[in-house]
């Protein structure tokens, strides 16, 4: 693209650049004149699905937003604050990076890690703990292969290099997500002194940039974001950020330290939309303006147009306003990390930018009318329930006849990749960095930090199961809520805040509108009843292929990253049965279930299923009871089902310590459903022999069933007296199925 | 005894050295920078695991011309105790303090897990105090941790007992299955001639602190302050 930046443009550049016409009209209209080439691109970006959240924040302000925890209010700043006791407070996000990793998964999914932990430690906060959620198409096609070792091995790259552990994830495989991969990345942090505010004031005083050099890299990423993938997507590789974790892992170390002078007014991080996003949205949250001389800009290349550095996605660098005075605090600080900090410009008053090259003033916008909240564009789109919701509801269990043999059902759902250890991942992931993983050497259902020198920990966990949401997008969102809460409350945790990764197809599309909207619903729902206020995250449309001109979008996947306070270490619940003669039990109502199942789909190949048996209200009281057992120390172990159904939950407890289970199913219920139906709101507990009657006490006065399964073996699996094998040898096949299938 | 611990631009477990250090061992450290050109008075100087540098020459290639990696190798060389873990090994092997080199695992990934190693040295401070044959569990994390020294060299290392772990399984068993990376003859920490200088590439300072539920890795440092 050659222009003449000065010159006007037209609206088919606008609409090139991504624009709509009608936005191009009420650009010229807020400027009182048509803009240059320049400020057009600038529109174009903020304006973008990806940073003005145009056509989701009409619900997206329905969500809850307070609790008592709640230190910022969601949106105001780079990532979600919550107070998690003694003076400190818990920085978390998380975000998605799925079109980039989409056509180049080692750097889409690398920056991707990159970004997420810059929003944390922009904010003053040392990350200590990420997570990560995967979504990836059939693992028998080589594309795939492809796209699951790239994008796991940027991951483990970057973070590894950086230095801060991955402590848990989910991977999930299925051919809506053929082309579109999803990559969503969660981040949290520790912050102990003051947060820094992503906003700018006080005139005169000084504007930094900080760290990498700005290439021509990444440049209008948020546009591409926002966009279908195509054929012709690998065109737009440019689009693509290339990934510094040295730089970044330097840039974190200088900017803590800078966090603790008296130094910064405000700093925001360079993601989407670069220098011109971290510009606009510091001055409009502070109603200032900025005057910024691009040409002062450290570059790779030589020669880079305004527009170029304006829009470039480089990573590793952030913005800093300085107090006046103070620069050499700063300059000193980055010499140490052998850092850029360029001077390269001035807070101003009266609100508007005034980007300058060369001593020429290139674009002068007003900082408000480009940011979500202020001028950005806010669209009220329609939706409408599509045909197949009703059609899945019609499924009836009895239509799918009971196999005969339930041993091949279970060894095919512990090789299932959706089910099968996911060793193969995580073991290219630094999970120890930081000596803070307390789920190393004792498996709980959420991801466990230690937060030294205090008696708590932090719990965390991302989960979305997308066939539920895709089946029913309300109800499958809040099992998607209910479950990351029920996997802290296993663990020993209570359930503090969200923060939610919403990816989606076309937002144009009704039908996909609808997905949407029925998830808010969802999470709105599921939310307030768990007490959790979502603190933000981000949202990712256009997740969908278009072939033979119909959209084939992915299942809707509100992953949800959710975290808890563990406010006594010593009583973090664990997953893994302890000894041989342990009792088995499992909390909760067996259902003659199999919706949407693993199962259903995995074994008798039928996709169309409504969402599993789920009930809100018996969720919580579930979990209340749950953390009163966990209290009161009458468990010693505790595991939610899931993926897989209570067979899986069984293995997945009985296998750490290579011990096996002996247990009955319930007559009245299929067995089938028993084993392997997926309905929600259920927990297996093991007690010790010598606590059962106190566990039956407790039980005994609480309003949610219980039922005796079994009980631990030294290593047989056996159910009904029917031998399913050895603990050793399910155990093998679980753990190198994934391994198997990507070599 | 006064430990000092190097942090280079890329160093990620500097902090938990540290940690390890003074609050599981109650002992006193000294911060070291790189880019310090003296060695603030330490006894026993460790370099710490990372990216020195983002490791993008060659694992260490760059970290040894670090002004403090002057001072350091001088004190090695004096007979000071000197002790790098993972990527510190790596810089060990480069400046070169240590014998051998650190290759790709041969799998070709980065591994991070828990493994058990044997204690093999009976004559070096790290390793003599360990239980014989009985293996200790520590973790690993390293894409290049492959230990590989021509056939002269190791003939050596053997004759001065310088091999201070080998990887083997949960008993003790040293064989191809408990190899994590493809090391020569499952090597997972050597010591020099003197042994004074201590290389490995486990973590035995994410294995020293209850809260994280493995210990075994205080034995190590156990070890070295009981024997030195």
């Amino acid at each position: 693209m050659e222009n003449n930046t000065q010159e006007l443009a037209t609206v088919d550049q606008a609409v090139e650049l991504g624009l709509l016409p009608e936005e191009f009209e009420l650009i010229k209209e807020i400027l009182g004149r048509t803009p240059n080439f320049t400020e057009t691109s600038i529109y174009s970006v903020m304006w973008s699905e990806h940073c003005s959240y145009k056509n989701s924040i009409k619900w997206l302000k329905t969500l809850p937003k307070d609790g008592p925890h709640m230190l910022v209010k969601a949106g105001e700043e780079n990532a979600g604050l919550v107070d998690i006791g003694e003076g400190m407070g818990c920085v978390f996000k998380i975000e998605s990076h799925n079109h980039p990793s989409a056509i180049e998964p080692y750097q889409g999914a690398a920056t991707g890690v990159g970004g997420i932990n810059r929003d944390i430690f922009t904010m003053g906060a040392r990350p200590i703990a990420q997570l990560n959620s995967l979504r990836f198409g059939e693992i028998d096609k080589d594309k795939t292969k492809w796209l699951v070792k790239g994008v796991v091995k940027g991951i483990g790259d970057y973070g590894n290099s950086f230095g801060v552990p991955i402590i848990g994830g989910e991977v999930f495989f299925d051919k809506c997500y053929n082309t579109n991969p999803l990559v969503n990345a969660f981040s949290a942090g520790i912050l102990e002194g003051e947060m820094i505010s992503a906003t700018s004031s006080g005139p005169g005083n000084p504007v930094y940039i900080v760290g990498s050099a700005t290439g021509k890299d990444g440049i209008a990423g948020a546009a591409f974001a926002s966009k279908d993938i195509t054929e012709e997507s690998a065109d737009d590789l440019p689009s693509v950020q290339v990934g510094d974790p040295f730089q970044e892992k330097l840039l974190l170390e200088a900017t803590l330290e800078l966090g603790k002078t008296d130094a910064v007014v405000g700093m925001q991080d360079m993601g989407a939309a670069g220098i011109t996003c971290s510009s606009c949205e510091m001055s409009a949250a502070g109603g200032v303006g900025m005057d910024i001389d691009l040409s002062k800009v450290p570059t790779r290349q030589k020669n880079m147009k305004d527009w170029e550095i304006l829009l470039s996605e480089s990573q590793e660098r952030m913005l800093v306003v300085i107090e006046k005075g103070k620069e050499k605090i700063v300059e000193d600080i980055f010499e140490k990390w052998d850092l850029h900090a360029e001077e390269i410009g001035v807070v101003t008053e009266g609100g508007t930018i005034n980007y300058f090259m060369h001593g020429e003033k290139v674009a002068s916008v007003p900082a408000e009318s480009l940011v979500l909240g202020g001028g950005a564009p806010v669209y009220d789109r329609e939706y409408s329930e599509p045909a197949y919701y009703q059609e899945f509801k019609k499924f009836d269990i009895n239509s799918i006849e009971e196999p005969a043999d339930l041993k091949e059902v279970a060894v095919s759902l512990l090789k299932n990749p959706n089910i099968a250890s996911k060793r193969w991942v995580y073991e290219q992931y630094d999970s120890m960095v930081g000596t803070r993983t307390m789920t190393t050497n004792s498996p709980s259902d959420a991801g466990i930090a230690n937060i030294k020198d205090t008696n708590r920990a932090l719990a965390m966990t991302v989960d979305c199961n997308s066939r539920y949401v895709n089946a029913d997008p309300e109800i499958g969102t809040q099992i998607a809520v209910s479950e990351a809460a029920r996997n802290i409350v296993v663990s020993g945790g209570i359930p503090s805040a969200v923060t939610n990764c919403l990816n989606f197809g076309n937002p144009y599309n009704p039908e996909c509108y609808w997905q949407f909207v029925g998830a808010i619903k969802g999470m709105s729902a599921a939310c307030l009843k768990f007490g959790t206020p979502v603190t933000g995250g981000n949202v990712s449309f256009y997740n969908q292929t278009v072939m033979d001109g119909k959209e084939e979008p992915v299942f809707p996947t509100p992953t949800i990253g959710m975290i808890g306070v563990v406010e006594d270490k010593s009583k973090i619940m664990t997953l893994d049965f302890k000894s041989k003669g342990d009792l088995i039990f499992i909390l909760g109502d067996s259902h003659d279930d199999i919706s949407s199942s693993e199962y259903l789909v995995s074994y008798h190949g039928v996709n169309e299923s409504p969402a599993p048996f789920f009930d809100l209200e018996k969720e919580f009281a579930l979990q209340e009871i749950m953390k009163g057992l966990i209290d009161k120390q009458l468990v010693n172990a505790a595991h939610d089902c899931a993926d897989g159904g209570l067979f899986i939950t069984l293995m997945e407890m009985a296998m750490y310590n290579n011990l096996g289970f002996d247990i009955v199913t319930d007559a009245e219920i299929r067995e089938d459903a028993f084993l392997f139906g997926e309905a929600q709101s259920r927990i297996v507990v093991g007690v010790n022999e010598d606590q059962e009657d106190d566990f039956i006490d407790f039980m005994f006065e609480q309003g949610v069933n219980y039922t005796l399964l079994g009980h631990v073996t030294k290593g047989k699996v056996c159910v009904d007296d029917d031998q399913f094998g050895f603990v050793n040898e399910l155990k093998d096949i679980y753990d190198n199925a994934l391994g198997q299938k990507l070599s | 005894m006064k430990f000092g611990v190097v942090t280079f631009p890329g160093s990620n477990c500097d902090q938990d050295m540290i940690y390890t250090l003074e609050t599981s061992l109650g002992q006193q450290v000294e911060r070291l920078w790189h880019k310090d050109t003296d060695l603030k008075g330490v006894d026993f100087v460790v370099l710490p695991g990372g990216f020195s540098y983002g490791d993008y020459l060659r694992s260490g290639a760059i970290a040894k011309y670090s002004p403090i990696m002057k001072e350091v190798i001088a004190h090695g060389q004096k007979g000071g105790y000197v002790m790098g873990i993972c990527n510190g090994f790596q810089i060990l092997c480069e400046s070169p303090l240590l014998d051998g080199a650190l290759l790709h695992n041969d799998t070709q990934k980065f591994i991070c897990k828990n493994v058990f190693l044997r204690p093999k040295s009976r004559t070096a401070a790290i390793s003599k105090g360990l239980e014989a044959g009985k293996a200790v569990k520590i973790p690993i994390a390293h894409g290049e941790g492959r230990f590989y020294a021509p056939e002269d060299m190791m003939k050596e290392i053997y004759q001065n007992d310088q091999v201070l772990f080998q990887y083997c399984d949960e008993e003790g068993n040293v064989n191809d299955r408990t190899n994590p990376n493809g090391s020569l003859d499952n090597i997972a920490g050597i010591t020099n001639k003197g042994k004074n200088i201590f290389g490995m590439m486990p973590h035995p300072e994410r294995a020293a602190d209850a809260n994280l539920g493995n210990t075994d890795g205080k034995l190590l440092f156990d070890s070295i302050l009981n024997n030195i």
